[in-house]
């Protein structure tokens, strides 16, 4: 456990707070009806480094919601926050309120293992299973249910067709996952996680692995699936945050700066920082 | 700057794959030697009567292991049986629930220390609490058991290297789908480790089936002309028995011995024979 802590945490070491970029109070431009996701006062800790500081975000069900910011501002925390990954990590500690569906998920009666079967995660560096591309696929549903070998058949073809991979694998189905190409894996990762029809899936900088085609298929991909589910992604990259996301969060030493419609965001943001930020001057 | 010199580098290279291999080939011809001049020793004895003959103090060429090939086997089985799952288990809990804090550090380095005792004191061990302790007699069960607390520490050793191997992104890819933490083990943790852990039980055969000072203390029958029946049955071992003939004067007695060590050694080639076939199996699939 201590290595996982090393390793996650250590990217998140102290920025040194520039003067001139002191961060101002946080400016949320657009208003979320109906939140899916709705964070109020979120504060995440690694022992006693403050990672994620009194965050307030809606977050639009069946859209997608961008969080960009430069490497250790805390944007993979807070994903990480919303089906309570961080609570495999040592000292991680959370305070404020974080709903989905407008139950608090750090309430007392939350189940973190039904949560996260509701909320799915897209890790940064495609993760398959060691095991064949279809047991990759079936492991969700053999985690939840007692299933016949048909309907595993149904849901494995399902979830891969809905991630736009099932004419490249339908023949090497027995193969193993770790023989397919990153980008094949981390679409084979997404229908993994759509395998036990999550409500939302969350996305922690998905292609930032992947080259420019396998970039462009897994955002067509994410088109697709906004209109059936909330997606929120975590993204470095700019470019790909003002493609596909219809809201967009900035955050900068883990406080939020600039919430707004995407569009509105990189165009006129209001704030110094965001600018700065927008234009490659810091980040 | 001044450049280093391109051909001390490729010298230096030279030299140290020089030394790497002098490494290797000690090894590799120590090992050779000391086969060699056993099979030599042994050839005049190795006879189907090796196998199925009792021990026999007389006449070199009756003498037999046939009771102590059975009592390794059995407790041979018997010490995996119960070293695997609980080395696999403490292995699993000191490397995926404990937290690191005192009480799993004083786990730790108890069970590190356990590893660096001398085999005879767990034999004393066993003869107190299994044979004494528990009235079970000098039987199988006490050997096996006894056995069985000896090989644990280089099973929970070798079992968390093995654990510890496994990245932990697979770990969160299936905490992250809902599992809990034992589905993650039992479904992707555990297959994943197989291989390291067919390792740990390749050790924990090599140990069991080489110990002779605990068997000795615990006391093995070296005139023993029966198969053990049973874990309550008397028992004797291979190097027991072995060390039984060497104490004999004349080199026929040590032509017997070095039968016996070639008959030892057999068995534990086809123990890890089958182990690393299952091992390369499993690898085939990996990260």
């Amino acid at each position: 456990m201590l290595r996982s802590l090393v390793k996650r945490a250590a990217p998140k070491a102290v920025v040194p707070e520039p003067e001139v970029l002191q961060v101002p109070p946080p400016l949320t431009l657009v208003d979320v009806e109906d939140p899916a996701i709705e964070s109020r006062n979120l504060s995440v800790w690694y022992a006693r480094k403050h990672a994620i500081r009194e965050v307030n975000l809606k977050i639009q069900r069946k859209g997608i919601t961008a969080i960009i910011g430069p490497s250790g501002c805390g944007k993979s925390t807070y994903l990480r926050a919303i089906n309570r990954m961080n609570d495999t990590i040592r000292n991680c500690r959370t305070t404020g309120q974080l709903l989905v569906e407008s139950e608090d998920v750090y309430g007392p009666n939350v189940d973190p293992v039904l949560l996260r079967r509701k909320v799915g995660l897209i890790f940064q560096k495609p993760n398959p299973f060691p095991k064949t591309v279809y047991r990759n696929v079936a492991f969700g549903i053999q985690l939840h249910y007692r299933a016949t070998k048909e309907e595993l058949d149904r849901v494995v073809e399902a979830a891969l067709r809905q991630a736009n991979l099932w004419d490249e694998v339908k023949d090497r189905l027995d193969d193993s996952a770790l023989g397919l190409s990153g980008g094949q894996q981390q679409r084979l990762c997404i229908a993994r996680a759509l395998a036990i029809h999550p409500e939302m899936l969350l996305m922690d900088e998905p292609c930032s692995a992947l080259d420019p085609v396998a970039t462009a298929k897994i955002e067509d991909l994410m088109f697709e699936l906004k209109k059936v589910m909330t997606i929120v992604i975590v993204t470095h990259n700019m470019q790909q945050a003002a493609r596909i996301a219809d809201h967009t969060a900035f955050l900068y030493l883990g406080k939020l700066v600039e919430y707004n419609v995407t569009r509105e965001l990189f165009e006129r943001p209001t704030q110094e920082l965001t600018e700065n930020y927008i234009t490659g001057r810091f980040g | 700057m001044k450049p280093k010199s391109r051909v001390v580098r490729k010298a230096k290279e030279a030299g140290f794959v020089i030394i790497f291999l002098a490494g290797i080939g000690v090894a590799l011809g120590v090992l050779g030697v000391l086969l060699a001049s056993l099979i030599v020793t042994a050839a005049p004895y190795l006879t189907p009567t090796l196998i199925t003959n009792y021990a026999n103090y007389q006449d070199p060429t009756r003498a037999g292991y046939a009771a102590a090939i059975a009592g390794t086997l059995w407790i041979l089985s018997l010490t995996l049986i119960f070293s695997l799952p609980l080395g696999i288990g403490a292995a699993i809990y000191l490397e995926e629930y404990s937290h690191g804090g005192r009480i799993s550090r004083i786990l730790q380095a108890g069970v590190s220390n356990l590893a660096g005792v001398p085999s005879v004191v767990f034999g004393l061990l066993g003869l107190l609490v299994f044979v004494r302790g528990l009235h079970l007699g000098a039987v199988v069960l006490a050997g096996a058991l006894t056995l069985t607390i000896l090989v644990f520490p280089y099973v929970v050793i070798t079992a968390r290297e093995a654990i510890r191997a496994v990245p932990q992104s697979i770990r969160d890819a299936a905490l992250a789908m809902g599992a809990t933490k034992w589905q993650a083990i039992r479904r992707q943790v555990l297959p994943a480790a197989a291989p390291g852990l067919l390792t740990a039980s390749i050790l924990a055969a090599a140990r069991t089936i080489g110990e002779t000072a605990p068997l000795i203390v615990i006391g093995a029958v070296v005139l023993q002309t029966f198969l053990p029946y049973g874990p309550d049955s008397p028992f004797v071992a291979l190097p027991v028995q072995i060390y039984a003939y060497i104490d004999l004067p004349g080199p026929e007695w040590q032509g017997v011995s070095a039968a016996g060590m070639i008959v030892l050694l057999l068995i534990l080639f086809a123990f890890n024979a089958v182990a690393i076939v299952g091992r390369n199996r499993m690898q085939r699939m990996r990260w």
